[in-house]
């Protein structure tokens, strides 16, 4: 991991909201080619940081550079072609096609390149995220899972056109796998990470923390709108911050082969409620 | 570098997709260019003088080639002075709340908004029918010097502040909020609606037959001179589309997300905005309230070749187009000698129509 050279770097970056600090004095640094996974119970600011790296909302304080520029200072068709963003819930408003809503990744920033290349980085998306085979569907008759892969591939197909453009690039998935069967699950985090390979920063809000510590290089942990730890996954998950951070009182065994942590959630049955 | 090559089957399969979506999309454009161009011809040889198409389309080649040696005998005043001008009205006012319709769907993201719903034409009506009550009363003067172009204005007026106050109740901090936009729409459309409803009642006979008559629309006050107002009102709208459309498609997905595709969203909402304000006024001052149009045939282009905006827009304004000159015609007709006004046909189409859209909106629209 390029420590020294990140495509995203923000610094004691913070967002209030009718006074209330959602997320405060964050920092952390996302290099090409490494996953980093952001966990936290609910409301602890993970969306909002999100929304702050994506440049959606913009910050109450703190710096946040993209490729060595200030993210407020990159004028829109250029962040997108920088960083391709996949959010919760995309709900369509009209039925539009699976392959059209996939080509809306490349329409825009991919005007420049042949129609035979849209057409190809389309096709290479819906395959690499599984849905080629319901490519003529209304988007609104799939299921939620469908949606969700059809989603995840209109990201791809926008990293992939912004690739022409600009060579480093972010890819921002929050909670890409909360539809997903366990099949689809693990094949899309799979992905994520054969693209992180490509040299690209991955970050990714996940919710199941044995996905988390398996698929993650570095492991960022938010509570309250704090960042409380960020690491390898190893060294940064342990009993006491999954009581402080998750409130469970549950104890990490370790995986035999690559030694990562899991936790079996089988030994919070017939305990009293703390 | 590809990421995941596609068998060569499934690479077969989408490319053939991806081309007969095109070539549907194509015929569909060719097509209604095609029909358009002759309902065109059809509606000006409708009328007291029946004229056959065949010498409406020699009149209009000579006169565009400017062979004067045709340009002789009444058929010719009957075409070229009052028919054209009446159909070409219709037409850009039919293209242009079609596509009004079209856009302001797209930008709310609701299937069912329309120009009429959020009160755009409820402003713009209010200030024509103070304009028509009022007028004579305190614009004595000028109502004199400019008759023609006094409703024009203050219809584009009353369209302009509805749609200015609607942006402005419903943004905060840079960001619009549909939800608010409609229902500050159905309020300031409800206000507008009354306001209308106080100045016919004190309105003297003449004028409240002039309100009634405008109300319902008619294409009948058709003159050149209305039209060289007009055009230049509606026109930008209808040029502007391509540029519109991929935004709108981006919107589609959701404002955030239109951002993060790269999309200038508060200035594609803004454009939208004004454009749809200033060719709605000018229909509602030229042509009167003629409702459904907006609603109508946009929904029925999707039904039929989706909802893509590259192709919706445009094949929006020219079904809006033959919508409006077909139910021009029908209101011709129907009646002789006497004129049905438009909107009362136009609102007999609709309004079923739109019953039916909402008897089987599951499939269409999902919400």
């Amino acid at each position: 991991m390029s420590e020294a050279n990140p495509i995203l770097s923000c610094h004691g970056v913070s967002c209030l909201t009718g006074g209330r600090r959602l997320v405060a004095d964050a920092s952390l640094e996302l290099a090409g080619g490494s996953t980093t996974i952001l966990i936290g119970p609910n409301g602890a600011g993970k969306s909002t940081l999100l929304k702050l790296l994506t440049g959606e909302i913009k910050p109450a304080g703190g710096e946040i550079r993209i490729a060595g520029e200030p993210l407020a200072a990159i004028p829109a068709w250029r962040l997108a072609c920088l960083r391709s963003v996949m959010a919760q819930h995309a709900r369509l408003a009209f039925p539009f096609s699976v392959y059209e809503v996939a080509s809306l990744g490349v329409d825009g920033i991919g005007r420049a390149l042949t129609r035979q290349r849209r057409e190809a980085i389309v096709a290479e998306s819906l395959t690499a995220a599984g849905v080629i085979d319901l490519a003529g569907r209304r988007y609104q008759t799939l299921s939620g899972g469908e949606q969700q892969r059809v989603q995840f591939a209109r990201v791809l197909c926008q990293l992939e056109a912004g690739r022409s453009i600009a060579g480093r690039q972010v890819l921002f998935l929050d909670e890409p796998i909360a539809s997903l069967d366990l099949c689809h699950q693990l094949a899309l985090l799979d992905m994520a990470r054969s693209i992180a390979a490509r040299d690209v920063a991955v970050l990714i809000v996940l919710h199941d923390l044995n996905l988390a510590v398996t698929y993650a290089d570095h492991l960022v942990v938010m509570d309250q709108g704090n960042i409380i730890a960020q690491g390898p996954p190893a060294k940064t998950l342990d009993d006491a911050l999954l009581r402080q951070v998750f409130k469970v009182d549950l104890t990490l065994s370790r995986a035999p082969a690559p030694g990562l942590p899991f936790l079996l959630p089988q030994q919070h049955r017939g305990r009293p409620a703390a | 570098m590809t990421l995941v090559a596609p068998t060569p089957a499934m690479a077969a399969t989408l490319t053939t997709l991806i081309a007969s979506r095109r070539r549907a999309g194509l015929l569909a454009i060719a097509g209604l260019a095609l029909a358009c161009l002759l309902l065109t011809i059809v509606a000006i040889g409708q009328g007291a003088i029946p004229i056959a198409p065949g010498r409406v389309a020699e009149i209009l080649m000579a006169r565009l080639t400017g062979d004067a040696s045709l340009l002789e005998g009444r058929d010719i005043l009957v075409v070229l002075n009052i028919r054209l001008p009446r159909v070409l009205l219709g037409l850009l006012v039919g293209a242009g709340l079609a596509v009004s319709g079209a856009l302001m769907q797209g930008l709310f993201r609701n299937p069912l908004a329309d120009p009429g719903l959020v009160g755009v034409s409820s402003g713009a009506g209010l200030a024509a029918a103070a304009t028509i009550v009022l007028g004579d009363r305190f614009l004595a003067g000028t109502m004199m010097k400019l008759p023609f172009a006094a409703l024009p204005f203050g219809a584009f007026c009353g369209g302009l502040i509805t749609t200015l106050a609607l942006y402005l109740i419903a943004t905060r901090g840079g960001r619009t909020s549909v939800a608010t936009m409609l229902l500050a729409g159905v309020a300031l459309g409800a206000m507008a609606g009354a306001l209308t409803g106080l100045l016919s009642f004190v309105s003297d006979d003449r004028q409240l037959r002039d309100l009634t008559f405008w109300s319902l629309g008619s294409l009948g006050g058709a003159s050149w001179t209305k039209l060289s107002v007009v055009a230049p009102i509606i026109l930008p709208l209808l040029l502007t589309m391509p540029l519109l459309a991929r935004g709108l498609n981006g919107l589609m997905l959701g404002e955030a997300e239109a951002y993060h595709l790269g999309i200038p969203v508060q200035r594609i909402k803004a454009l939208a905005i004004l454009l749809v304000a200033l060719a709605v006024g000018a229909s509602v001052a030229s042509a009167g309230m003629v409702g459904f149009v907006g609603i109508v045939v946009p929904h029925l282009i999707r039904l039929s070749v989706g909802p893509d905006h590259r192709l919706l827009l445009p094949l929006s304004a020219l079904g809006g187009a033959m919508l409006l000159v077909g139910a021009d015609i029908v209101a011709r007709l129907i009646v002789v000698p006497a004129e049905l006004p438009i909107g009362i046909v136009t609102a007999t189409i609709g309004a079923p129509f739109f019953l039916w859209l909402l008897l089987r909106r599951t499939s269409l629209i999902d919400v």
